[in-house]
């Protein structure tokens, strides 16, 4: 229909455009009602926590909440000041407050971070803080003259704000120098660039070794007739479907220097039996249980791309006078780039994050980020660090997944 | 795949060794998961076959680890097997204990993150759905964000949060409790990491789903609803239900959210295992490996003839 200035119209007389998009816009709400609940689920249930984590990367008001008149002193006196009877009437007053809350382990724990040992010079302080008296500053350093230690003071200034990115410095092994400049911390500290890129290498040793072991098998699935092909993918789908710590366990029995591997060798004569190799508790035993365990995440988007690549091509190259090699690197090889793409990049994103195996076989060599993190979760008690690190972790996980959705598509991400 | 008449030597020998090669890859995939079988009748408390295992003398299986499996944890391990010793092993043995947890924990977060999974999965795979992309990628986010990650931002969330839970202690009342240290924590954070396997499975699923078939039943007379439950359900619930089995093996296999969230009300077997493996591993630990295992085997089977069914499903719709 159409109506007076000859624009087409529904039967009720409204405009076709409005009433089309009208109806689009419903159909939209209703598919983003469907999705909504869940969204709203993850949000609150994931993502919501994982922000709350990253929050205190940079915000920790331990120390200055509980050290009311110190972070005054310090808001009135710049950075450089002498540190006068009057600093110390501030430090009294605060370590009597944190005596009467119980908090004085906190602050020290929240200065420890910085100097190491100060945390008991906080809690034994405290213990006696009612009993100072005016001159302060020689009551206390009578009591513990560690307290006139600069490096004390300047802890406690850094701490006196409770927005803060020196968890961010101390995750790159950088801390703040006498005048507040930032520089790398001594040789022997530095542990966290190490980490991060033993991360790394490892992750990428772990992704090209899953393409090397993944890329002939898939290639094998691909080419062979269904009903073989199947049999042999429960082969690689087994392994993907046994619980991840029962996988940890079976490396564990295999590796051990009594295990089972180390006999076979000794007993095929190739080591002696006081020449048994290690090969559990460092970085090679990481890295062989972690390719096993992401084989499959390889091997089966491979085998989808190789699936749709059609035999005749190869044999077209081929009848063209190229070598099975050459065929194999022009005309083959270029078309399982997807697939090499995705499972590559899959298996390096996991990697990168894995925790449970570098924990039970890893050692002290083939320890990864995230152990670190949970070092610092659950024994130095560092929370902030620990979500400092997370966030570095998190931020090069989400680029690769960035990659990974441009280049493969989220969409397109497959289980079995 | 066979070799063609023409291949000169030289590609015979590869193509012999290319064999041997996949052969050793697959050999590397599967030895270590059969391995502990075998290993967890072990007569003797050792990690390796002893030469009577291999000389396959009876006196070098037992039983042993799969009878210290049942009876640890309980009060009276060692009194015969009757009623007594039954009800005994049901309320205290640690092995018991920690499956009840993983089977409760297991089966509501399966039951969470599918419903809300396979609705959302619906959503996403209209054409009209604005942010796909946008939405998918913080959906899929648990399985790609470390565990470790996860994990510690909900500690922090879930001892913060408190929600009003019913409690029995005591007579019947509701209870602000905090989310860390209860079942309804380690439910919401597993159904959160299962949630990914469900949108994957099901959007697979849905995308081969021929929308005409929806139209087909709105042009007989279907609503909406007898539309989903009568022909949109059976026909994508093969993909619904092999998304569920991958949210209950993420939840039964998850050790990390557990350790941070849980309490010790709340073990399951993989943080049994964990504790197992850390402190003193003993070939207890294998027969635990042996039966999950046995389970995978379970899984994997159901999952293929699901999807085997859910092609033969869609190769039955027009294409």
């Amino acid at each position: 229909m159409t109506d007076a200035t000859g624009q087409l119209t529904t039967a009720d007389g409204k405009p076709l455009k409005a009433a089309l998009a009208a109806s689009l816009a419903t159909r939209r709400r209703r598919a983003f009602l469907l999705v909504a609940p869940l969204f709203l689920f993850i949000l609150v249930s994931f993502i919501v926590p994982i922000g709350q984590m990253l929050y205190q990367s940079f915000y920790n008001d331990t120390f200055s909440a509980t050290a009311p008149n110190l972070v005054q002193w310090f808001d009135e006196h710049p950075a450089g000041s002498e540190i006068d009877e009057s600093a110390y009437a501030a430090l009294a007053a605060d370590l009597a407050l944190m005596k009467q809350e119980k908090t004085a382990g906190a602050a020290g724990t929240r200065i420890n971070y910085d100097v190491s040992g100060s945390r008991s010079m906080f809690t034994s302080t405290a213990r006696k803080a009612d009993k100072f008296e005016p001159p302060f500053k020689e009551a206390i350093l009578a009591e513990e003259k560690k307290w006139d230690d600069p490096i004390i003071w300047r802890a406690m200034r850094s701490a006196s704000s409770p927005f803060t990115f020196d968890f961010y410095l101390a995750a790159l092994d950088l801390t703040r120098d006498d005048s507040g400049s930032i520089v790398p911390v001594a040789e022997g500290q530095a542990i966290y660039k190490t980490l991060f890129w033993r991360t790394l290498s490892m992750s990428i040793e772990i992704t090209a070794l899953c393409l090397l072991l993944g890329f002939p098998i898939a290639h094998l699935l691909a080419v062979l007739p269904m009903r073989k092909a199947m049999l042999l993918m429960i082969l690689v789908l087994l392994p993907f479907w046994t619980s991840l710590l029962v996988r940890t366990t079976s490396w564990m029995v295999l590796l051990q220097s009594q295990g089972v591997l180390n006999d076979l060798m000794v007993w095929m004569g190739l080591i002696g039996d006081d020449g048994r190799i290690q090969m559990m508790y460092n970085q090679t035993g990481t890295i062989v249980a972690m390719t096993h365990i992401l084989l499959p995440f390889t091997v089966l988007p491979l085998y989808s791309v190789m699936k749709t690549i059609p035999p005749s091509y190869v044999r077209a190259a081929r009848s063209l006078g190229a070598t099975s090699w050459t065929a194999f690197r022009r005309v083959y090889l270029p078309q399982t780039l997807p697939g090499i793409g995705a499972g590559g990049l899959l298996v390096f994103i996991l990697a990168m994050g894995y925790y449970i195996t570098p924990a039970l076989v890893g050692g002290a060599d083939g320890q990864m980020i995230s152990n670190m993190i949970a070092f610092h979760m659950q024994k130095s008690l560092n929370w902030s660090l620990a979500a400092a690190l997370a966030a570095m972790l998190l931020a090069i996980v989400l680029i690769f997944f960035w990659i990974y959705d441009r280049l493969v598509g989220i969409d397109k991400m497959k289980l079995g | 795949m066979a070799l063609p008449t023409y291949a000169s030597p030289l590609e015979k020998a590869w193509h012999y060794s290319y064999l041997v090669i996949c052969g050793l890859i697959f050999l590397f995939l599967i030895a270590p998961i059969v391995i502990v079988i075998p290993l967890s009748f072990n007569a003797e408390p050792y990690f390796t076959f002893t030469e009577k295992m291999l000389t396959l003398d009876p006196e070098g299986y037992s039983m042993r680890w799969y009878d210290s499996l049942l009876t640890f944890g309980m009060q009276n391990p060692e009194s015969e097997r009757g009623a007594s010793f039954w009800s005994d092993f049901w309320g205290n043995a640690t092995w018991m204990q920690v499956t009840k947890n993983s089977i409760i924990i297991g089966f509501f977060a399966t039951i969470l993150s599918t419903a809300l999974g396979t609705i959302a999965a619906l959503g996403l795979t209209r054409p009209e759905m604005p942010y796909r992309k946008q939405i998918t990628a913080v959906l899929i986010s648990p399985m790609i964000v470390p565990i470790i990650i996860s994990a510690t931002g909900m500690f922090f969330f879930y001892s913060w949060m408190k929600l009003p839970m019913p409690s029995f202690e005591g007579g019947f009342h509701i209870e602000w409790t905090r989310l860390a240290g209860s079942y309804l924590g380690i439910i919401l954070a597993h159904a959160a990491l299962g949630i990914p396997f469900v949108i994957i499975t099901v959007t697979a699923t849905l995308s081969g789903f021929d929308q005409s078939l929806v139209r087909a039943a709105a042009s007989l007379g279907a609503n909406p609803r007898t539309a989903f439950f009568k022909v949109v359900m059976p026909l994508i619930m093969p993909g619904v239900v092999s998304g569920a089995l991958f949210a209950f093996v993420t939840s039964f296999d998850e050790v990390v959210a557990v350790l941070f969230i849980a309490d010790h009300t709340q073990q399951t077997i993989p943080r049994q295992m964990w504790n197992g493996i850390r402190e003193q591993i003993s070939p207890a630990i294998l027969a635990v490996a042996t039966i999950l295992v046995l389970i995978s085997i379970l899984l994997l089977t159901t999952v293929e003839l699901l999807r085997r069914r859910s092609e033969r499903l869609r190769g039955v719709s027009p294409q």
